[in-house]
């Protein structure tokens, strides 16, 4: 459990960064940043809203910075994470609207690109040199191609041309939100082309990562020891494949962030109604209070996570159990 | 030298053909260039023809110069991005190996926090604050990059370095009083030389996809050309949905195309850090030509000898 602890303390201590970080940038930011967006707003701007958003630049403080650091962690553990500027609502409740869609999105994909990737990279690596080598540089492919790219290039082409699939959203208009099977069935449906370009995007990676370990594997001498003893093929490759899966994932914690990253830009392409599309809104219009609510739910989402991927690798390696005893 | 030449697989002669021209369309893709890519000179939405290889945008301008144009900011922030973030892993890497104890523990924290941080957010979230004039400098973005890309390759330099501080030669450096400096990066940093590669590799895969998306987002200046730019401009009116594939299309192809070469290229280098990959480069015609068992089989790691006379049937591991 030490391992856990440990782990949890990185963790902890890469949330502090991430909402320091926040904190700092816009006290950085050069010139008068509050006029300029002020003067882009084209709408009435009330002295309500000027407050808040000279607050989220760090001015207007009575205070001085020790002590607003302290307000704004303060605030922050009481989920108030301030009022989006173009929206006029508290971030906390715009993104707990949109947060839900994108957890289920991604943490979907991941599992089935997880899993499909693993056993496909074990299959490679165990019939090496075999025709089916020719899929590495085509798995080479798409791991380049941005997952943004790949989502479009689908949605052109199996939802505006071939009608497969429905594009745009996630939900078809006449379906009420809420826990009938009308609606449920509708949110599968719109998700399967956001699912299936993000599990093509990443797969690849998962694959060819598991296939070179397979490879390294079949040379360790348990697995010569198992063809040896005349073990069934199925239950040999079963004993590598176990061994071999672990380093991926040991190294699920730089995936997962590299996965999100890429497939926050999935659901601007299909107009996904999660915080992908919410951060390219924000971006747009410089609402700065929301791109930093996004950037802090984000790296708390990938540093949970994080810390499951480790709990999992606890209990699959003993090595790092009997390690942590000592 | 010849112990460092890359495994002559396809794959590697492949990717190093794809970046090489690549390398030479950033040279003179501006040259190349038929029209200026932002005049709006031309009838808008024109479709591929002998004048505009690419058709034209909806303003009018000419796709196929945008992509030539395009090519130099995007690769010149991708190499920057991956120089500076190797020579940060680097130093950052080595050191923590080869000095270990506290300093060890700090720059590790260090970077397993930069480990955990989804970067591409971060990215949004500190270039979203940059002025809009740095935004459209190359060497800003390409350092703001570097700064979330480093973190990986320190980890892999690290644990590489902390395998060779104690072989004889670096005991034999340090016995004859050579400088801490010189003996991380004269003595150590050559032996790292494949590993350094690869991981120079990785972050610039890494930093063309981070700075694609940044521009595709509309966060790098959108009047300066480059291959996000384009797709930020055909997604922005719409083009994926009007059938306009040649305006998205190709600039996705060019990055999926890069990003194919390095990772080939860096399949060569894998095969030679980690000799057991390397047989599986081979096509089945030319495992017979080497006179090798038709495929590798199990525990066996074949030896590949240029010289036919031995004939190499494969050689136990070990």
């Amino acid at each position: 459990m030490r391992i856990v602890a440990r782990r949890l303390g990185l963790y902890l201590l890469t949330a502090w960064v991430a909402v320091t970080a926040n904190f700092i940038l816009p006290r950085l930011m050069p010139g008068n940043p509050v006029q300029t967006l002020i003067g882009k707003i084209t709408s009435q701007v009330t002295p309500a809203e000027i407050r808040a958003i000279r607050l989220s630049f760090g001015m207007g403080f009575k205070q001085g910075v020790i002590a607003q650091y302290f307000t704004y962690l303060g605030q922050l553990f009481h989920g108030n994470l301030g009022i989006s500027i173009t929206l006029g609502a508290p971030v906390s409740s715009i993104l707990r609207e949109s947060v839900p869609w994108t957890i289920g999105l991604i943490g979907i994909s991941t599992i089935i690109s997880f899993t499909l990737g693993t056993l496909a990279g074990a299959m490679l690596g165990w019939t090496r040199g075999s025709r089916f080598d020719s899929l590495i540089p085509t798995a080479t492919f798409f791991q380049a191609v941005p997952y943004f790219f790949l989502g479009t290039v689908m949605l052109l082409v199996f939802g505006s041309n071939l009608h497969w699939f429905p594009v745009l959203g996630a939900y078809s208009q006449s379906a009420t939100p809420g826990w009938n099977w009308t609606f449920i069935a509708s949110v599968l449906r719109y998700g399967e082309l956001p699912v299936i370009s993000i599990v093509l995007s990443s797969v690849a990676g998962w694959m060819l990562g598991m296939r070179n370990m397979m490879i390294t594997m079949i040379g360790e001498d348990f697995v010569l020891m198992a063809v040896a003893k005349g073990l069934p093929r199925r239950k040999v490759i079963a004993h590598a494949a176990r061994n071999a899966v672990l380093p991926s994932i040991a190294n699920l914690s730089l995936a997962i962030g590299l996965v999100v990253s890429g497939a926050l830009l999935v659901e601007l392409v299909f107009n996904y109604p999660g915080v992908g599309d919410l951060l390219l809104q924000a971006v747009l219009n410089e609402d700065y209070p929301l791109i930093q609510g996004i950037f802090l739910v984000i790296t708390l989402t990938v540093l949970a996570a994080n810390l499951i991927a480790d709990v999992v690798y606890l209990v699959l390696d003993p090595r790092t159990r009997s390690e942590a005893a000592v | 030298m010849r112990g460092l030449a890359l495994p002559r697989s396809p794959k590697v002669i492949l990717g190093l053909g794809i970046l090489g021209f690549f390398i030479v369309l950033t040279v003179v893709g501006p040259w190349l260039a038929p029209y200026n890519p932002s005049s709006t000179a031309f009838t808008a939405l024109l479709t591929p023809s002998a004048h505009h290889w690419l058709g034209t945008t909806s303003l009018g301008q000419d796709i196929f110069s945008q992509l030539l144009v395009g090519a130099r900011a995007t690769m010149v922030v991708a190499l920057v991005a991956g120089l500076v973030a190797t020579l940060l892993s680097m130093t950052i890497g080595i050191s923590a190996g080869y000095l270990g104890g506290v300093p060890d523990d700090g720059l590790t924290l260090l970077s397993n926090v930069f480990l955990a941080i989804p970067g591409v957010p971060l990215l949004i979230v500190i270039d979203s604050y940059l002025p809009v004039n740095s935004r459209s400098n190359e060497f800003v973005i390409g350092l703001i990059i570097s700064l979330t890309g480093w973190a990986w390759g320190a980890r892999v330099l690290r644990a590489q370095t902390m395998s060779l501080r104690n072989r004889d030669f670096v005991e034999a450096a340090r016995i004859i009083g050579e400088s801490r400096r010189r003996i991380m990066f004269s003595e150590i940093a050559p032996n790292l030389l494949p590993v350094l590669a690869s991981s120079l590799l990785f972050t610039v895969l890494y930093s063309i996809g981070a700075y694609v998306t940044l521009a595709y987002i509309g966060l790098t200046s959108t009047a300066t050309w480059n291959w996000g730019t384009m797709l930020y401009w055909a997604q922005a009116n719409n083009a994926p949905l009007s059938n306009e594939w040649y305006w998205f299309v190709p600039p996705g192809i060019c990055i999926a195309l890069v990003g194919t070469g390095l990772a080939l290229v860096n399949f060569g280098i894998d095969e030679f850090i980690n000799p057991r990959l390397r047989a599986a480069g081979l096509t089945a015609r030319q495992r017979r030509q080497l006179g090798l068992a038709r495929r590798a089989r199990l525990g066996v790691t074949p030896v590949l000898r240029p010289a036919p006379s031995r004939r190499a049937t494969g050689v136990v591991a070990k």
